[in-house]
């Protein structure tokens, strides 16, 4: 008899905890998420950084330190396992004055006692060698090498393809409204498609954690978003970094960043604006928040590309708990909820050893948890044609001509990429981007959305005028022409 | 009837002159700001019967594309834009599809036809195909 | 893997390429193999279906597609070769000349050429170049995204549109969508004057009723998953937005006609000097980029207006490629650079020798009245009653007067 685990929001600690659950026998999992993709609320706009792990005091935050270093080390093994793009550049916090210099060593400290490897404090030479694009005004830098970036959205995609292939369902453009209980328990999930019974309510509905947690009856904290905006820059930029920057962290930041991303582009940002309850989509980017980004990152380089040439600016917001701390706990009332929530900062980092969490909370309820047999641990990746040698290019058009089509020229996205993600469930044109980067390059769409457009319509026979952008009221276009003049 | 004071610029050649014409009802009294003939000719006409060249769009099924574009062959009345192009968006074309063939002959007796400025071939299966989008 | 061989390759089959190829068969450059990314031919003509093209070569008043299938079918005539739906991915230079790697359904193409004619193009500019933030929903259109989908795919991207940028492009676009039954509700212009042609602001905005907004900008977008509206606001004489003058206009498509930038990645991966006024390849006269033996010519040399210039461009570098092949391509020792003076944002070519007639294209910075173009060194001055951003300038200068000068700064004089 199976017991069926409901997810609410599939963003990375969602998909995270379903790949988990799916190696366990007897597990039904259900993911239930409110857009028409994986990974489109916190997920997939912030930094991408897997934290060393030094930041987090483990007295104040005991869940965030202890969590995060291990989600470090497991990612290792899950990028490699699920083929997610991620570059192990290691990071420098940088100290601009005596008082920082002062910080630099607590934070190294702190990074031993949570068992962080590998940190080093380093003098300003040092430093230069290892990023030669720094400010002059460094005095020190401590240098965490365990520290790396990874694609946030593409992980995203790639846990919830292993978990789907391991048997989770995933439910998309499905809002959760409530969670409900009966006589001290959860029995399931109410949504804008139907109620779906459940024995264990998952929840990871970041931004709307508090608002969702509250409908169970548990409204012992509150979750409010905090702005960070970015400027992404051209993988053909100069100057980049080779080295992932931070400066020394503040309170409620850990401040502007400088770094390449996992896929060679150049990322500098965010900054923190604490908005209120009400603005949990509030995802507009604004001219004061892009200065202040820009404003901090000039002064850790000693050069950036000019700010006009950046590809795109986007924000993300980030889900703070009130408490500071993660969220990650059972209830005796109601009982078969477990809220995993308030995953701030290194909620990313962390999500690989959240999920080990969850699993271990579920086994502490009692829920009975095998093994599988035959549990499929890695996934295929849509090929990235562009990375691949002339020869292996030309086998590969061999084999399926549509890899000589080339869709978005920016990106070198041909058309069998663009088919295979279409494939494998992406149904607008952000779900293509995400999967393909078909659209991420210099000219941001202007060439490739008629073709991808045209693309979608041929694999979904939808009709053009229901093709979106990310999901119903987003659609494209309005019809066709050969309507009266105004 | 009183006389009216129109103020155009000329679109003639790039100096652009600012041209002065007094009109009554639809005669031209006065002209003044032009720097050449041409102007004078552009301000009578602007302000008489002014005329302008239609380029839009027509179906096109069966066809690599879905449409293809057209235009008139010279410039008609400017106030009967809309209810050409309403005529022309009623017409549906066959491919293969050739530069200049004629769509409408003296259309709307402006001694103007709508030809066909793009070819387009036959329906093929290759991504050149957007007809998926018809 | 394919291997192909030819005496002069060009990369795109737009205007520039099309002439380019044509002009080599004429002159008997040998055998021209011209690769192009799409599966037709005609490079961004196809979709420009207002008239204005070959007014100058042909005498007419053309659309775009036909002034492009007039240029493919002498190309095809004269026994161009094509690979069709292969993009050029990589180039570089070896002992042969030129080895452009291209991508193709057919499987990997490596073409070697003894010289390289660039005709690339250009791609537009994008919304976070000017600045605009806010939402990022559906119904952001750059003007040729908009302008593909409705005159190539017969589509409608919007109902109740704004657009940003005055130039011709933006107000040809306003047009269209004005013209296929959609309210274009502004169009935003940062400048105090349009940016494009006088004709096309009457003839685009003024005979459909629409605003032209002067000394205004889009600050920002509003919408979640489809374009609400836009925040717009006026601007100083520094174009430094006036507080207090922010209103919202309704809308669900923003069109950004902001300007062109050359295509000019390839080349310089492949090592070559960029001009950053220009955003494409330093050039000497014979429009030969810093790369030996790769010509450039087009809108990825520099922005053109009329496709006429892209033409007499690609010629150029059709007559310097035969001169390649015949051994008579005479370089000087160092080469004597053009400027850009006061007033005037950029010179092509950007290198001359002084032993031959060059036709300069250049253009100016503000819209002026009755001043005077001041070939400095020279000294010689050409009377410039009206001069606009919008018309790019071009000068031919004889070899008489470049031979005396080793400096030749273009300026705008009163």
């Amino acid at each position: 008899m199976s017991i069926r685990v409901s997810v609410v929001g599939a963003g990375v600690i969602g998909a995270a905890v379903a790949r988990e659950l799916s190696k366990y026998e007897d597990i039904e999992v259900h993911v239930v998420e409110r857009e028409a993709d994986v990974g489109w609320g916190v997920s997939k706009a912030n930094t991408g950084i897997i934290h060393a792990g030094y930041d987090d005091d483990p007295e104040m935050y005991p869940l965030r330190a202890g969590l995060c270093r291990m989600g470090n080390e497991l990612w290792r093994g899950i990028v490699a396992q699920l083929h997610i793009p991620a570059l192990w550049c290691g990071s420098l916090v940088l100290a601009f004055d005596e008082q920082e210099r002062r910080t630099l060593e607590e934070l190294r400290e702190r990074g031993v006692r949570n068992k962080v490897k590998g940190l080093k404090i380093l003098d300003r030479g040092l430093c230069l060698e290892l990023e030669p694009n720094l400010s002059d005004e460094i005095l020190e830098g401590m240098w965490a090498p365990t520290a790396g970036v990874i694609s946030p959205y593409e992980a995203v995609v790639a846990l919830a393809e292993n978990a789907v292939e391991n048997g989770a369902r995933l439910h998309l453009e499905t809002t959760v409204k409530s969670i409900c209980v009966k006589e001290g328990r959860v029995t399931g999930l109410e949504t804008d498609n139907g109620f779906l019974r459940s024995d264990f309510v998952v929840n990871a509905s970041g931004l709307f954690g508090d608002l969702l947690s509250k409908t169970a009856g548990v409204d012992d904290f509150s979750i409010r978003p905090r702005k960070g905006e970015y400027f992404l820059f051209d993988k053909d930029v100069s100057p980049k970094v080779d080295v992932t920057l931070f400066r020394v962290p503040k309170p409620t930041t850990k401040g502007v960043v400088v770094t390449q991303t996992a896929d060679g582009n150049l990322l500098v940002g965010p900054n923190a604006r604490d908005l209120s309850g009400h603005e949990r989509d509030a995802t507009n980017t604004t001219r004061d928040g892009l200065d202040e980004v820009w404003r901090e990152a000039t002064k850790m380089v000693s050069s950036l590309p000019p700010r006009h040439s950046a590809i795109r600016t986007f924000a993300g917001l980030r889900p703070e708990p009130d408490g500071g701390d993660f969220i990650i706990r059972t209830y005796d009332e109601p009982f078969g909820l477990l809220n995993c929530v308030g995953m701030r900062s290194p909620g990313l980092t962390s999500a690989p050893a959240v999920a080990l969490k969850v699993v271990d909370m579920l086994r502490g309820l009692g829920v009975p948890l095998t093994l599988k047999a035959h549990w499929k641990a890695s996934r295929e990746p849509i090929v990235k044609f562009r990375e691949l040698s002339t020869a292996e290019k030309d086998n590969l058009i061999s084999s399926n001509p549509s890899y000589g089509k080339v869709v978005c020229s920016c990106e070198l996205v041909t058309e069998a990429e663009v088919i295979e993600a279409i494939r494998r469930g992406a149904g607008t044109l952000d779900s293509i981007k995400f999967r393909t980067r078909a659209g991420m390059g210099r000219c941001q769409g202007s060439f490739c959305v008629p073709k991808l457009l045209a693309l979608l319509c041929r694999e979904t026979g939808k009709p053009v005028e229901e093709i979106t952008l990310k999901g119903s009221g987003s659609e494209l276009v309005k019809g066709r022409v050969g309507r009266e003049l105004t | 009837m009183t006389a009216e004071l129109r103020r155009l610029t000329c679109i003639v050649c790039p100096l652009g002159c600012e041209i002065r014409v007094e009109i009554s009802g639809h005669r031209v009294l006065r002209v003044e700001g032009n720097a050449c003939p041409r102007g004078l000719n552009y301000a009578t006409e602007e302000c008489t019967s002014p005329k302008r060249s239609l380029t839009t769009l027509v179906r096109v099924n069966n066809g690599a594309v879905p449409v293809t574009s057209v235009r008139t062959t010279k410039p008609i009345p400017k106030g009967l834009l809309r209810d050409v192009h309403r005529i022309i968006s009623e017409v549906v074309l066959e491919a293969p599809v050739h530069r200049g063939q004629l769509v409408l002959k003296d259309v709307l007796g402006t001694g103007a036809d709508v030809i066909v400025t793009r070819s387009v071939k036959r329906i093929s299966e290759s991504l050149g195909n957007l007809n998926a989008l018809s | 893997m394919r291997e192909y061989s030819s005496d002069v390759v060009v990369i795109g089959g737009g205007p520039a390429g099309l002439a380019a190829a044509s002009s080599c068969l004429e002159a008997g450059a040998g055998r021209v193999l011209l690769v192009e990314k799409e599966a037709e031919l005609g490079g961004i003509l196809p979709q420009c279906i207002h008239t204005g093209f070959g007014l100058l070569e042909l005498k007419e008043d053309l659309t775009g597609p036909e002034f492009a299938e007039v240029l493919e079918e002498r190309a095809l005539n004269l026994g161009a070769q094509f690979l069709m739906n292969s993009y050029a991915s990589r180039l570089w230079l070896d002992e042969g000349g030129v080895v452009v790697e291209c991508v193709s359904p057919r499987g990997i193409e490596v073409v070697h050429g003894k010289c390289l004619i660039y005709a690339a193009g250009c791609r537009e500019r994008i919304p976070s170049e000017v600045g605009i933030v806010g939402d990022r929903p559906s119904g952001v259109f750059t003007a040729g995204t908009a302008q593909t989908l409705m005159d190539l795919y017969g589509l409608l991207p919007g109902e109740r549109v704004v657009v940003v940028g005055s130039g011709d492009v933006g107000l040809i676009m306003s047009r269209r969508f004005a013209v296929e039954g959609a309210k274009v509700v502004a169009v935003v212009e940062m400048m105090k004057h349009p940016g494009g042609l006088t004709r096309n602001v009457v003839q685009c905005l003024e005979d459909y009723g629409i605003p032209l907004l002067l000394s205004h900008t889009v600050l920002e977008v509003r919408g979640k998953s489809r374009v609400k509206s836009v925040m717009v606001c006026e601007l100083d004489e520094n174009l430094t937005p006036i507080g207090g003058t922010e209103r919202e206009i309704e809308c669900d498509t923003v069109i950004v006609a902001t300007g062109l930038l050359p295509e000019v990645g390839l080349l310089e991966k492949a090592g070559a000097e960029v001009d950053r006024s220009t955003g494409g390849p330093v050039v000497n006269e014979f429009l030969e980029t810093s790369l030996r033996g790769v010509f450039a010519c087009g809108n990825v040399l520099v922005v053109n207006d009329l496709v006429d210039y892209a033409v007499e461009q690609g010629r150029l570098c059709a007559r310097s490629a035969k001169s390649l092949l015949d051994g008579t391509l005479q370089r000087p020792e160092a080469w004597r650079r053009s400027a850009a003076g006061e007033g005037v944002r950029f010179v092509v070519p950007q290198l001359f020798s002084g032993a031959e007639d060059v036709t300069f294209y250049a253009r100016v910075k503000k819209p002026k009245r009755n001043c005077r173009l001041s070939l400095r060194e020279v000294p010689m001055d050409i009377k410039l009653p009206i001069v606009r951003p919008a018309e790019m300038l071009r000068i031919s200068v004889k070899r008489d007067y470049l031979s005396k000068v080793e400096r030749l700064t273009l300026e705008v004089v009163e």
